[in-house]
């Protein structure tokens, strides 16, 4: 059998399972029908009382969390279910046994206040609390649970027994392009001959009451707490930020000739990824946009594929004032002319912005809009920002032909990652 | 697979309580003092703080130092001695395409604030709304940016524009021995050129003295050295920063670099740690370099925690190799995702200098090689998780 290689002579990384939860279900079916109908998965926030906050709307995931749950649960929960979605899927290896190393982008977890509440209880103070007196009631064996939840390593050593993922799991953040990230850890390994599959998963259930305080801090969240579905507005005139939200998204990745050995279906294939670092600012993306330009020309090169090649765009599309517009000014540098007839939108107007997850849902709702030939629209879309002039695919899904999308991710701290992903080659 | 390319170590930095750059912590360690820790602060329990920085020397905007907490600086401090050494700081051509993975902790919190909350919220009725409140008006801004792990990255980008990529591996030891073999993978396979690779850590804080002592032993008076502090073990936690560039020889020949060490292998695996797995897996670790070992001019350079009973494990499988042993956690304290940069950072040290310091401890065995040193096996098996080796080699 003669190996299938790219345009650069690496092994081809095919996609073969792809696993979904978002605030509009869980499972890439009742996703699919719930992004093409255009619904939002924003709602007020119930799972804490939001008295006080500046921002009391987000796209949790209330049909997974259960009572009492610590971030670092939920969001473990949520990996597990996208995970096994996709393996399933996929059909490879056998139960708890997958044949590859796991790629984990995850929240930086901590002790919460539920947490910080009970072992200050057990520590007798009657008159001021202090770090030393928790200190002192922590050592009760009652409380190591709170350890476990709240350590790095911990996590991704649960899933890795869990799905039987090979060596040592890897569990990285580059913020919000964290679940891109993941991807190209493995799409790497795979390209290097380390491994004949990966598992790549992007996982985030931390809304809390202090992360919700964070954001509004840094004036990154949007405060249209009154109509909670029409909040998130990216690339619109009166956007004003985004909203926090939940989500995972797994997906199977395995060399080509992995996968037609084996006969497994082919969903698509991730054919290039770029990233690049800003040095402008810690929250701001440089202005001029060309941290995030040569992110998608190195993404396109990496393909072997120009901006001709390029059939629609899954945007970063964050829906605050800044990102869009500096996002509008580096797909027009790199598209140019092309860009009028390239549509581009973004799922975070009816998820919200899953942080650490979104890299990996993007790339799962860009490989499902391939697999569709249908693309899911920009809600919310009703005062066009005229110095951002994008066909958003506006409210509504549309039918089109769909070989290749590149999708964006730009995170906090200066770290950009952007996927082109492709369908089955032979097809 | 493309044919392997050589790697070479060109650069390090490293901070800790016994110094700054290698040759304070060489000559620091060869003299066979006491530890340099502190029973005080956190007392019952020990710590080794970091020794003061001169931060202006490598964090020249004081508007930059004021956005980090201290483990940010540690590590940006730490990242600019290693891209010095290697001779490319402020060489933007190589900056702009230099790739960077690092591993951090995180979740440095405004211990004040949390103290504050949880004294006043005992006199409210409604505690959530309390503590929404107290959090919109006490918190700084900018904290967040200070408790996001792959913020130190992203300090690294602006304060010293390494650009070319940007990724942050979490996860205690285990995370530094994979940063450091992916980013060794990727150079050597052409996917990079050259790599900023290591990490920060500070343990000298209540916050994180608090998540430890939810779930593991923290090392009090007698201070003893990591291979005897009893069956239980204890940790010592510790501020640290210690970063490498590697390179490909070619791209480090091209541009005249000096190497530090040739970066032969690195090595990681995980279980569960049921009684003698960390001992098997480290074993089958050291079985597959038997290869590339030069027996008689190898030296091991530990990483053993003081946890137990991984530590006890690791002593089994490293006497049986017959080779030099030295544990450092026992002069610099546990600095997690950080340790197993400053590990290679000495066993660069100790194949550039062919010495070895004095032993401390039950583990520590053997003298340096006659013939000199020509080898560095680190190891880094975690406190709780991962096993981890990696072989140096000193190129003449």
């Amino acid at each position: 059998m003669t190996s299938r290689r790219d345009r650069k002579g690496r092994p081809i990384v095919a996609v073969t399972g792809i696993g979904l939860v978002t605030p509009l279900g869980t499972g890439k079916e009742d996703n699919w029908r719930k992004l093409t109908a255009g619904e939002s998965g924003i709602r007020s926030i119930t799972r804490f009382a939001t008295d006080g906050l500046r921002t009391t709307i987000a796209g949790a995931v209330d049909h997974v969390f259960e009572e009492g749950m610590h971030s670092a649960e939920l969001s473990e929960k949520l990996a597990r279910l996208a995970g096994t979605e996709a393996i399933a899927e996929s059909g490879i290896g056998s139960k708890g046994n997958f044949p590859g190393p796991l790629f984990l982008a995850f929240p930086p977890i901590e002790i919460e206040w539920p947490q910080r509440f009970a072992i200050a209880a057990a520590s007798g103070a009657n008159d001021r609390i202090e770090y030393g007196d928790l200190v002192r009631a922590a050592g009760d064996p009652k409380f190591r649970p709170f350890y476990e939840a709240s350590k790095y390593g911990v996590v991704p050593d649960n899933l890795a027994e869990h799905f039987g993922t090979q060596g040592s799991p890897i569990s990285l953040t580059t913020a919000c392009a964290s679940g891109a990230t993941a991807i190209q850890l493995g799409l790497e390994a795979i390209q290097r001959g380390e491994c004949e599959a990966a598992l790549a998963i992007g996982a985030d259930g931390s809304i809390t009451a202090e992360s919700v305080v964070r954001f509004s801090l840094l004036s990154a969240l949007s405060t249209n707490n009154a109509s909670p579905e029409s909040a998130s507005r990216p690339f619109s005139k009166n956007r004003d930020g985004f909203v926090l939200a939940e989500g995972a998204a797994a997906l199977v990745l395995e060399s080509y000739d992995h996968a037609v050995a084996r006969g497994a279906r082919i969903l698509g294939v991730v054919e290039g990824v770029g990233e690049k670092a800003d040095n402008f600012h810690r929250t701001r993306s440089s202005p001029d946009g060309k941290p995030v330009i040569s992110c998608m020309q190195k993404a396109l090169a990496d393909a072997g594929v120009t901006p001709e090649d390029v059939d629609y765009i899954n945007a970063h599309g964050t829906s605050t004032p800044e990102n869009d517009r500096m996002e509008y000014h580096g797909v027009s540098t790199v598209f140019g002319e092309r860009l009028k007839d390239i549509p581009i939108s973004s799922n975070k107007s009816m998820i919200g912005h899953t942080l650490t997850a979104a890299g990996a849902i993007e790339a799962a709702v860009s490989l499902l809009t391939i697999l569709n030939q249908r693309i899911p629209p920009t809600i919310n879309y009703q005062v066009p920002d005229p110095a951002i002039p994008l066909d958003v695919v506006p409210n509504v899904a549309r039918d089109a032909r769909v070989t290749r999308v590149i999708s964006n991710s730009f995170g906090f701290g200066g770290q950009n990652t952007c996927l082109v992903l492709t369908g089955e080659p032979a097809a | 697979m493309s044919a392997q390319r050589e790697v070479w170590i060109t650069g390090v930095g490293i901070v800790s309580a016994l110094g700054e750059g290698l040759d304070q912590h060489w000559d620091k360690l060869m003299a066979g003092g006491p530890p340099p820790y502190d029973d005080k602060t956190f007392a019952p329990y020990i710590t080794f703080p970091v020794v003061p920085l001169n931060l202006d020397t490598q964090i020249p905007k004081k508007g930059d130092q004021r956005q980090m907490e201290a483990w940010q600086r540690i590590g940006v401090y730490a990242a600019g001695l290693a891209l010095t050494d290697a001779g490319i700081a402020r060489n933007t051509e190589i900056l702009d395409r230099a790739d960077m993975i690092i591993a951090a902790g995180g979740g440095e919190r405004d211990v004040a604030v949390d103290a504050a909350i949880l004294t006043d919220v005992r006199r409210v009725e409604k505690r959530d709304a309390f503590v929404n409140e107290r959090l919109m008006s006490d918190l700084r801004p900018t904290l967040f940016l200070a408790q996001l792990p792959n913020l130190l990255a992203g300090n690294i980008s602006l304060v010293h524009g390494v650009v070319g990529s940007s990724r942050t591996f979490m996860g205690e030891e285990a995370s530094g021995v994979d940063a450091l073999r992916v980013a060794h993978a990727r150079v050597a396979a052409g996917q990079s050129d050259i790599t900023l690779v290591g990490g920060a850590y500070n343990g000298t804080r209540w916050d994180l003295v608090l998540l430890f002592r939810l779930g593991t032993p923290l090392l009090e008076a007698p201070f003893r050295p990591v291979w005897d502090r009893g069956p239980q073990g204890a940790l010592a936690l510790a501020a640290m920063g210690a970063f490498v560039v590697i390179e490909s020889r070619e791209h480090a020949e091209k541009r005249g670099a000096r190497p530090v060490a040739r970066l032969v292998s690195v090595q990681s695996s995980r279980n569960l740690r049921k009684p003698g797995e960390s001992e098997s897996t480290l074993r089958a670790e050291f079985e597959a370099l038997a290869g590339s070992v030069k027996k008689d001019r190898a030296v091991i350079i530990s990483g053993a925690s003081g946890a137990e009973p991984a530590t006890s494990e690791e002593k089994t499988v490293v006497a049986e190799t017959g080779l030099p042993v030295r544990a450092t956690a026992t002069y610099i304290g546990n600095g997690m995702e950080a340790q197993f940069f400053a590990n290679i950072a000495l066993g660069c040290q100790a194949v550039r200098k062919g010495t070895l310091f004095p032993p401390s401890g039950s583990g520590d065995t053997g003298t340096a090689p006659a013939g000199g040193i020509a080898q560095a096996l680190v190891t880094s098996v975690g406190h709780w998780r991962g096993e981890g080796l990696a072989l140096i080699e000193r190129i003449d």
